[in-house]
C-alpha cells in the first residue's frame, strides 16, 4: 500500500517537449501531484505522480511517449528547517543509497512528502518505519 | 613511364590479350574452384563459350554475397600454404570478404601501383608517406608494395597522429604523400598550424583514393598542399588499390587493363553499355592464380573511355567514382551498410529498432550520427542506465563497421516516415555527387 506508481516518460531534450506531454495530461483531466525532471543535453527523464496514474498511462501511451511504470515511496515529513536532513541521516547511518528523491508540499496540512527511490523498496520501507518515520499510503498522495 | 610496352599497347593488341588471359582465367576458376562450377553449370555456360571478349557477356555476374558465402578460404584455387598474405574488406552483413595473394600477386600489385606512382612523376628519388592504414585494409599495403617496386622511400606511418605527420613531412622531406581526401585536408590544417609553408616542402605528387570526392575537394588539396593531387582506385576484392590511377593529364584514372577487364553495365538490368555511357562497374582479374574474380558488380558507378589519353597511354579511363548502386556509404574512408548499423541495434536491444543514420561533413572530416527512436526496452528510469545505453549502441555500432560514430536517442517515431511508413535510413549531406 506504500508503493506509489510513478510515470517515467522518455523526452527529448527540445523546446516545448515537456510543455506537450503536461498539455496532453491537461487536455485529459489528469491532476498533477509531483514532477521531477532529470536530464542531460540530448534527452531527460520525467518522473510524474498523477492523480490516475492508469488512465494517465493509457493516455501517454496512445500518444506515443514510452511510459514506465516506477514503484516510489512516500515519507512524510515536517515541513519545518531539518525535517529532511533528519531523515536522510537516517538512511546515511543505514547506509542506504538513494537513486533520486524529490519533495512537494500541499496545502491539507503542514507536513510535506519526500518521495523516494531506492534499489531496494521493502528495505527502504522496512528502515523507515523502524525509525517511524511516518509512510503515507499511496491512495492519500494520488488523492491529495 | 614505368611499362611503356603496356601502358601504350595498341587498342587491339590490349583486347588480344584481354582475351586470352580470360579464357585461362574462366578455365581455371571453372576447374579449380566448386563454386564457379556449379554457378556455370546452372547457367549452361562454360569456359569454351568465351570465344571473343564480349562473351564474357554470358557469364554470370559475381556479387559481395557470392564473395561473404565462400568466407573464408573457398575462393581459392590454389593450396592455402600458396597465399602468403590475406586482406579483407567490411561484409554487407554477417562475414566479410577475404582476399587472398601469392607471393607473384604481390609482385603484380606492387607493378601496377609502381606504374601508377610513375603516371603522378615519381620515381626512386621520391619519400612517399603512406598515411592509409596498415591492416587488413589493403590501402596500406598496396601504396608500400608499389613503392618498394619504384624503388622510392616509404615511410609506413599509417593514419593519426597528425601532428606527428606533419613533423615527419618536414623532417624527412616528405615529396608525395598518399591520403583519403577528408584525412588530407584535416592534414593540411594541421600542417598550417604548425607553420608548414608547403611552398618551401615541395611536394611533388598527392595520391588520394578510398572514398568519394568532389572537384573543389581535389582543388582544395591541390591549393593547400601547392601540388597535383591524383585519384587511385581499387578494391579489396579484386586486389586493391592500384586497379585504376590518374596520370599528369588528371583526365580519369587509367585501369591496368592487362590485369583487369572492366565493362560498365545498366546496374537494374544488368545489360552491358557502351563506352562513355553511365553505369556500374564490374571487373575481372585476368591475372589471379590465387583467387580468380569474373564479373564482379562493384556497385560504384562511374564511366569507360578508351581513346589514347594526352599524357600518350592507350589503357582505358574510368571516370572518378560519382556514387553507388547500392546503399553503401564511405565515410572516412570506410565502407559503411545500413544493415550494419541494423545488426548492431539487433544485439543492443534485440527488437527492430527505428533509426536513421545521418552523414555530415561540418568542415573537413565526416560526422555520422546514428538518431535511435527509444523504444519500451532501451528506455529505463535510471538516467545513468540510458547514458549506459546509448554508449553501448555507439560501441556495437562503432564494433561493426569500425568507426565511432554520434548517437542520439530520439523520441518514439519522431523520424519522419514516407506514406508508406518507411523511415528514410540514410541522409548524407556531403553532397559528394
Amino acid at each position: 500500500m506504500y508503493k506509489i506508481t510513478q510515470l517515467s516518460i522518455f523526452l527529448e531534450n527540445k523546446r516545448g517537449k515537456l510543455y506537450r506531454v503536461l498539455d496532453l495530461l491537461a487536455k485529459n483531466d489528469i491532476n498533477i501531484r509531483a514532477l521531477f525532471l532529470a536530464d542531460t543535453t540530448e534527452f531527460g527523464i520525467l518522473r510524474l505522480v498523477v492523480q490516475d496514474p492508469i488512465k494517465a498511462k493509457e493516455v501517454l501511451e496512445s500518444n506515443d511517449y514510452i511510459v514506465k511504470n516506477t514503484p516510489i515511496i512516500g515519507a512524510e515529513l515536517d515541513d519545518t528547517p531539518g525535517g529532511l536532513s533528519s531523515v536522510l541521516k537516517i538512511l546515511k547511518d543505514e547506509g542506504i543509497d538513494l537513486e533520486y528523491l524529490y519533495a512537494f508540499t500541499h496545502e491539507k496540512s503542514d507536513s510535506a512528502i519526500l518521495l523516494l527511490q531506492a534499489k531496494d523498496l521493502d528495505e527502504l520501507i522496512g528502515i523507515l518505519n523502524a525509525y517511524k518515520v511516518p509512510l503515507v499510503p499511496a491512495e492519500e498522495v494520488y488523492n491529495l | 613511364m614505368w611499362n611503356e610496352e603496356i601502358e601504350c599497347m595498341s587498342r587491339e593488341d590490349i583486347f588480344e590479350l584481354q582475351l586470352k588471359k580470360l579464357q585461362a582465367t574462366v578455365k581455371r576458376a571453372f576447374d579449380k574452384i566448386p563454386f564457379y562450377n556449379e554457378k556455370y553449370t546452372n547457367a549452361n555456360v562454360f569456359p569454351e563459350d568465351i570465344e571473343t571478349l564480349k562473351n564474357i557477356e554470358k557469364l554470370p555476374f559475381l556479387t559481395k554475397d557470392d564473395l561473404r558465402a565462400c568466407y573464408p578460404f573457398g575462393m581459392f584455387a590454389v593450396d592455402r600454404k600458396e597465399i602468403i598474405e590475406v586482406h579483407s574488406s567490411s561484409g554487407t552483413t554477417g562475414k566479410p570478404v577475404v582476399s587472398g595473394y601469392t607471393q607473384k600477386e604481390i609482385d603484380n600489385w606492387g607493378e601496377i601501383v609502381a606504374r601508377g606512382l610513375t603516371m603522378m612523376g615519381l620515381d626512386s628519388d621520391d619519400i612517399i608517406q603512406n598515411t592509409h592504414g596498415y591492416g587488413l585494409f589493403t590501402g596500406g599495403f598496396g601504396v608500400h608494395y608499389g613503392a618498394h617496386r619504384l624503388g622510392a622511400t616509404i615511410i609506413p606511418i599509417s593514419t593519426g597522429q597528425t601532428r606527428r605527420q606533419v613533423e615527419i613531412m618536414a623532417d624527412f622531406g616528405s615529396t608525395c604523400l598518399i591520403f583519403t581526401p577528408s584525412y588530407g585536408i584535416y592534414l593540411g590544417e594541421v600542417a598550417k598550424e604548425e607553420g608548414i609553408d608547403f611552398d618551401e616542402l615541395g611536394l611533388k605528387a598527392i595520391g588520394f583514393g578510398a572514398e568519394m570526392w568532389t572537384a573543389e575537394m581535389r582543388d582544395r588539396i591541390e591549393e593547400t598542399f601547392k601540388t597535383k593531387a591524383y585519384n587511385i582506385y581499387g578494391l579489396t576484392e579484386l586486389m586493391g588499390p592500384g586497379i585504376g590511377m590518374e596520370c599528369c593529364a588528371q583526365n580519369g584514372l587509367h585501369i591496368a587493363e592487362d590485369f583487369f577487364y572492366p565493362e560498365i553495365i545498366n546496374p537494374k538490368t544488368g545489360i552491358r553499355l557502351p563506352e562513355g555511357s553511365h553505369g556500374e562497374l564490374v571487373l575481372t582479374n585476368l591475372e589471379r592464380e590465387s583467387m580468380p574474380v569474373i564479373r564482379f558488380r562493384t556497385k560504384d558507378l562511374t564511366a569507360l573511355h578508351y581513346d589514347t589519353c594526352e599524357c600518350g597511354r592507350t589503357l582505358a579511363r574510368m571516370e572518378r567514382i560519382t556514387g553507388r548502386s547500392d546503399d553503401m556509404l564511405k565515410v572516412k574512408g570506410v565502407a559503411v551498410f545500413p544493415s550494419q548499423i541494423e545488426k548492431a541495434l539487433l544485439k543492443v536491444s534485440n527488437i527492430e529498432p527505428h533509426y536513421q543514420i545521418i552523414v555530415t561533413r561540418p568542415d573537413i572530416m565526416d560526422e555520422i550520427e546514428i538518431k535511435v527512436e527509444a523504444s519500451e526496452s532501451l528506455f529505463s528510469d535510471d538516467i545513468k542506465e540510458m547514458i549506459s545505453v546509448k554508449r553501448k549502441i555507439g560501441e556495437y555500432i562503432q564494433n561493426e563497421i569500425g568507426i565511432a560514430v554520434n548517437v542520439s536517442l530520439v523520441a518514439p517515431k519522431s523520424i519522419p516516415r514516407s506514406t508508406k511508413g518507411k523511415i528514410q535510413r540514410v541522409i548524407d549531406k556531403r553532397n559528394l555527387h
